[in-house]
């Protein structure tokens, strides 16, 4: 263990002051400042804390910081006990329910505290997992794979290629459903990409992140994960899924289709719709209630098609009044192979972008437009500012979420490079992001 | 054996309110701690900008959950807390948009901690002496009976080490600190349980001393003590369920209870001996039941379906499970005949402190057991069948329960639990206050408390530059103002120490000075009417603040009598919503002018001529009366005496 990890966060003054009596995380230390003494657990300090105070866990079980100074006396009086951690005996496996394989991405989908110094920490493997989340043996036998540990911000499109490819060698091996703990923020555009990167799917993949942290008594993250495991586990749909509370109550858990399912809110549990469409499925408890006929079957006899490349060289510009068109002159001249409008209502951006939108075309670069507005089809036809851009060669995108949108020119892109291909593969259906009707609700 | 000669020197006898039975404290090893919790008058929640008031009526809105206990680094799970889960409790909340933001639903990470609230808190911290901490840290304990949406409670120490002074005694205060105060409870039905919302994230202190505290009195000194200093920052709330006091209170050979929601501080010296009553005589039913022969390895746990006993039972309440196809399963306790029904405190058995058990492990609503039958329509019959039928001897108690087979063992494993420590003593445990001083089971201790760090609020360092502002501005200490409320406003040290209790002192002195009436009448109205207002059962918490300066307003201008306070006082309560001025219409306690007040001493005077020709100026006191019990309430006493003096006087001449 190297010196910085002994005493995690702190620097200069208090870092100085602790090495010097030797101290580590968990020790009982004795701080004395004029009259006043504190005796505590040394507890880390966060990184963005200042280099004056040292945190000490009182007994109490309170945390304090104490501000130190050259005068402050600091003693060691105990050495810290590293808790022994003994897993609750597992439950035992049942041979006879079906088996999912749990791919972690990052996001803690199911954690423990260290109620000692306060660290929480992940459980990733199977037996983690069973002992945190029992119920889970009644559902499934669980099979895990730590593929990344990201912040799904920091999440690539060569994260979902390697994604995509975890997938394929997991149905190989038979499985009979996969599911993707993911950090929720990018978990949309993940679910989209691998909707597009594993067609002709025989079992379902579902992705399954929470919107409050797993160490807490009240986090989502058991519930969806059980919904989650269940889906893979037994849904009749063979499709790439999201599963998270369907409102803020722990009753239901939505089943979004991947292309079709928009992160809408940056904290509430039920922040995840699905966008111009029905959810997938709904899973009570123990039930899955499918709420739409029109899936892709389950059928282990199946044979997956693995399409992980994708394209980086894609954009999407959001339209707002005001903005400076050189933006897209920039992307053009940066190589771009795609670029998605986010424009206003039907499908508008002003007159000021025509220009470079014309030199774009004409420079062989895809343009597409989706709607800012979320909700809604793009129409270019109603208004004269529509059939202008569709003139200039806008490729008008239906009722396509502008993000699987950018998602899908990045598949395309990595699939073909012949502009002709692109543009019919952009807009045909492959995996449910277009449709002709737009239910009301 | 201390505790042995103790016991046999000691007859307990249960006390009645008022009969309290005299104990040597000193000897029974006494010790009390109290933790203080004490709302703050904030304009927002301590951890976002919703109103920190209640609402009435009908939620809004509501939403369902379920608290998952969370694992700890060692793999424990707090036993009670996963028991409740797999029962499959969940918790059903209520809320407002007024009093709730998503924050309270947890919905949305909490904001930063209130600084208003933080400098009400560290100026109680410095008016007792503890020093406030360098760095604040927000931490999550963990409690996860539904009254935390998140299934902890966010909490900072904000202080350490101070020390009180009560009648000449060193109290030290461990801590002061600042922390959100809970969802209420609004019912619960079978494993649903109702919390509404409004009332989470109030900011609450929380003053915590050590044990020092030697006798019931003592403790009642101490929280009165502290409550003085924490209203003398007046920024705290006031009203029922504003203040709650825990206590932890042991003594030698008995354990330690922790006993939550001592809601009136005049309740607190009878909890603490009703407590120590209980220790006692549990300690004395150990030592019996070991004299009797009862031991733990009989106490087997082996059930019985007696469904069939009470086939025909006139019993309404079995009655009425068995129609549901519930059963009777019953537990035999060798022994323990005649202890379930020994009273430990007034109306709480060994057998209720078993009744609480099985309600909380098993979700019954009760259990029955032969200390107590026949009754409740059990006949003797019953009884004697059901001894049989699980084989219990005349020494034996035998317990049942009506409810679904799983309920009933629950239950029973409860009872047999409770009846095991039984005969060890007094067990560990957490209870509520009763509303009559009594307690009840409320759940096991928790094990070390299971705090982490909050790590969506940013520690908060204390500067010397706040420090400096907080004590530039503290108030007035408790025993310097009452000294100069006598000696400004001459109230007599009786008074005015009733002032400083009732926690007035400020609107007292706004009121003399903006009214001018007597301090005397003032201070009167705001303790002893309002206690008296209180004892006919009027809702006193609802005269606020400004209708008690406008009444007395009204008196200083003359527009209302200082005798018809009261009764204005009690209309006004009885009709939420009214002015004053339609309560002095209402009452006919509009002063009545000089001319009227004459006339009526006048006609008073012409038709007691007699009286006043046969007795002269002692006639006086006669008119008087009989011109009060006409006007009171519409004239001043003095003024009226003044002009009956005038006028008697006149016709002497
Ligand atoms: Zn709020």
């Amino acid at each position: 263990m190297s010196e910085n990890e002994e005493l995690s966060g702190y620097r200069g003054l208090a870092f100085e002051a602790l090495k010097k009596i030797e101290a580590e995380i968990g020790d009982l230390i004795c701080i004395t400042k004029g009259t006043q003494t504190y005796e505590g657990i040394l507890i880390p300090r966060s990184e963005y804390g200042d280099e004056a105070h040292i945190v000490i866990k009182l007994r109490s079980g309170y945390n304090i910081g104490v501000q130190i100074t050259p005068e402050t006396r600091i003693e060691k009086i105990g050495k810290g006990e590293k808790p022994a951690f003994v897993a609750p005996p597992l439950p035992e496996q049942k041979p006879a329910l079906p088996k999912v394989a749990i791919i972690s991405t990052g996001g803690t989908i199911a954690s423990r505290v260290d109620y000692r110094t306060g660290a929480v920490r992940p459980a990733l493997s199977a037996s983690d997992l069973y002992s945190v989340v029992p119920e889970l043996s009644n559902i499934a036998r669980i099979d895990t794979q730590i593929l990344f540990s990201l912040y799904s911000e920091n999440i690539t499109p060569a994260h979902w290629s390697e994604m995509a490819k975890a997938v394929a060698a997991q149905i190989a091996n038979g499985v009979d459903g996969v599911v993707i703990a993911h950090g929720t923020d990018t978990m949309g555009y993940s679910a989209a990409a691998l909707s597009f990167a594993l067609q002709n799917l025989p079992v379902p993949v579902v992705f399954v992140g929470s919107q409050r942290s797993s160490d807490r008594p009240s986090s989502d993250a058991a519930s969806n994960l059980m919904a989650a495991v269940l889906a893979a586990a037994q849904a009749p749909f063979a499709e790439v899924a999201v599963a998270m509370h369907e409102t803020t109550s722990d009753i239901s858990i939505a089943i979004h289709r991947g292309t079709r399912v928009r992160k809408c809110h940056t904290s509430r549990r039920d922040a995840f719709k699905s966008i111009n469409a029905q959810p997938i499925a709904r899973v009570e408890g123990d039930k899955i209630l499918m709420l739409t006929e029109n899936y892709q079957k389950r059928d282990s006899s199946k044979k997956l098609l693995l399409k992980p490349s994708f394209s980086e060289k894609v954009a999407m510009i959001k339209f707002y009044p005001g903005i400076n068109p050189a933006v897209i002159d920039w992307y053009v001249d940066e190589g771009c192979r795609a670029i998605v409008l986010e424009g206003t209502g039907l499908g508008h951006v002003g007159r000021r972008c025509f220009e470079s939108i014309r030199r774009a075309v004409d420079k062989g670069v895809l343009v597409a437009m989706a709607s800012q507005c979320v909700w809604g089809r793009v129409n270019m036809n109603v208004y004269d500012t529509g059939r202008d851009l569709q003139a200039l060669g806008v490729i008008p995108l239906a009722d396509m979420m502008a993000e699987t949108a950018v998602v899908k020119l990045m598949w395309i892109f990595g699939q073909t490079s012949s502009l002709e291909e692109a543009k019919r593969l952009l807009e045909m259906n492959i995996a449910g992001e277009i449709a002709d009707r737009t239910l009301y609700n | 054996m201390p505790g042995k000669s103790l016991i046999e020197r000691y007859t307990i006898e249960l006390p009645t309110k008022g009969d309290h039975v005299r104990m040597n404290y000193e000897e029974i090893g006494l010790k009390v701690g109290l933790e203080i919790h004490q709302q703050l008058d904030t304009s927002t929640k301590l951890f976002c900008s919703c109103k920190p008031e209640l609402f009435k009526g009908e939620p809004e809105f509501t939403f369902l959950r379920r608290l998952r206990p969370t694992q700890s680094e060692l793999g424990q799970i707090d036993p009670a807390a996963y028991f409740e889960f797999q029962k499959g409790v969940r918790v059903l909340y209520e809320a407002d948009s007024e009093t709730s933001c998503l924050v309270e639903m947890d919905e949305e990470p909490p904001h930063p901690l209130s600084i208003e609230a933080l400098e009400i808190a560290l100026t109680a911290a410095l008016m007792m002496n503890a020093k406030p901490v360098d760095e604040i840290h927000t931490m999550r304990k963990t409690v996860i009976d539904g009254s935390n949406t998140t299934g902890f409670q966010r909490t900072c120490v904000v202080a350490l080490n101070g020390e009180i002074k009560v009648g000449g005694k060193r109290v030290p205060i461990q801590h002061v600190s600042l922390e959100e105060d809970a969802a209420r409870k609004t019912g619960e039905e079978g494993t649903l349980i109702r919390y509404r919302i409004d009332r989470l994230g109030i900011p609450l202190i929380e003053i915590a001393t050590a044990p020092v505290i030697n006798t019931p009195e003592e403790a009642g000194e101490v929280a009165l003590a502290i409550g003085k200093i924490l209203r003398a920052t007046g920024k705290v709330r006031r009203g029922l369920g504003t203040i709650r006091q825990d206590l932890n209170i042991s003594i030698a050979g008995g354990a330690l209870t922790e006993i939550k929601g001592v809601q009136e501080l005049e309740l607190i010296p009878l909890v603490v001996e009703y407590e120590v009553q209980r220790q006692l005589n549990l300690i004395k039913i150990s030592r019996e039941l070991g004299q009797t022969g009862a031991r733990e390895e009989d106490l087997q746990e082996e059930f019985y379906d007696v469904t069939e006993v009470f086939r025909e039972t006139q019993c309404k309440v079995i009655r009425k499970s068995l129609d549901k196809g519930q059963r009777v399963l019953a537990v035999k306790l060798p022994k323990f005949s005649g202890f379930l029904g020994r009273e430990l405190m007034p109306g709480i058995r060994l057998g209720t402190e078993m009744a609480d058990r099985a309600r909380f492990w098993g979700r019954v609503g009760g259990i029955f057991h032969t200390d107590e039958l026949p009754a409740y329509g059990i006949t003797v019959q019953e009884v004697s069948m059901l001894k049989k039928h699980v084989d219990a001897g005349e020494k034996d108690a035998v317990v049942f329960v009506v409810d679904t087979l799983e309920n009933a063992k629950d239950a029973l494993r409860a009872v047999l639990e409770r009846a095991r420590e039984a005969l060890k003593g007094v067990p560990e445990e957490t209870r509520a206050a009763n509303p009559d001083g009594t307690t009840r089971y409320m759940r096991p201790r928790p094990g070390a408390a299971r705090m982490y760090p909050e790590t969506d609020i940013p520690p908060i360092q204390v500067t010397e530059q706040l420090i400096r502002k907080i004590f530039a501005s503290l108030p007035e200490p408790p025993e310097q103002k009452l000294q100069r409320l006598m000696k400004d406003y001459r109230l007599n040290q009786k008074l005015a120490s009733q002032v400083m209790d009732a926690g007035v002192a400020e609107l007292f002195e706004t009121i003399v000075n903006e009214s001018k009436v007597s301090p005397t009448t003032v201070a009167v109205f705001l303790t002893e009417t309002v206690k008296a207002l209180k004892r006919e059962g009027a809702p006193v918490e609802r005269l606020s603040e400004s209708i008690i300066r406008e009444m007395f307003r009204a008196v200083g201008s003359g527009e209302l009598a200082k005798e018809a306070l009261q009764d204005a006082a009690s209309w006004l309560l009885r009709n939420e919503g009214r002015s004053l001025k339609e309560a002095i219409d209402a009452l006919g306690l509009r002063t009545l002018s000089m001319d009227e007040l004459e006339e009526v001493i006048d006609k008073a005077i012409a038709s007691n001529k007699s009286l006043i020709e046969k007795s002269g100026g002692k006639a006086f006191s006669q008119i008087m009366g009989i011109v009060m019990r006409e006007v009171r309430g519409r004239a001043n006493a003095d003024l009226v005496s003044e002009i009956i003096r005038r006028k008697l006087q006149k016709l002497s001449f």
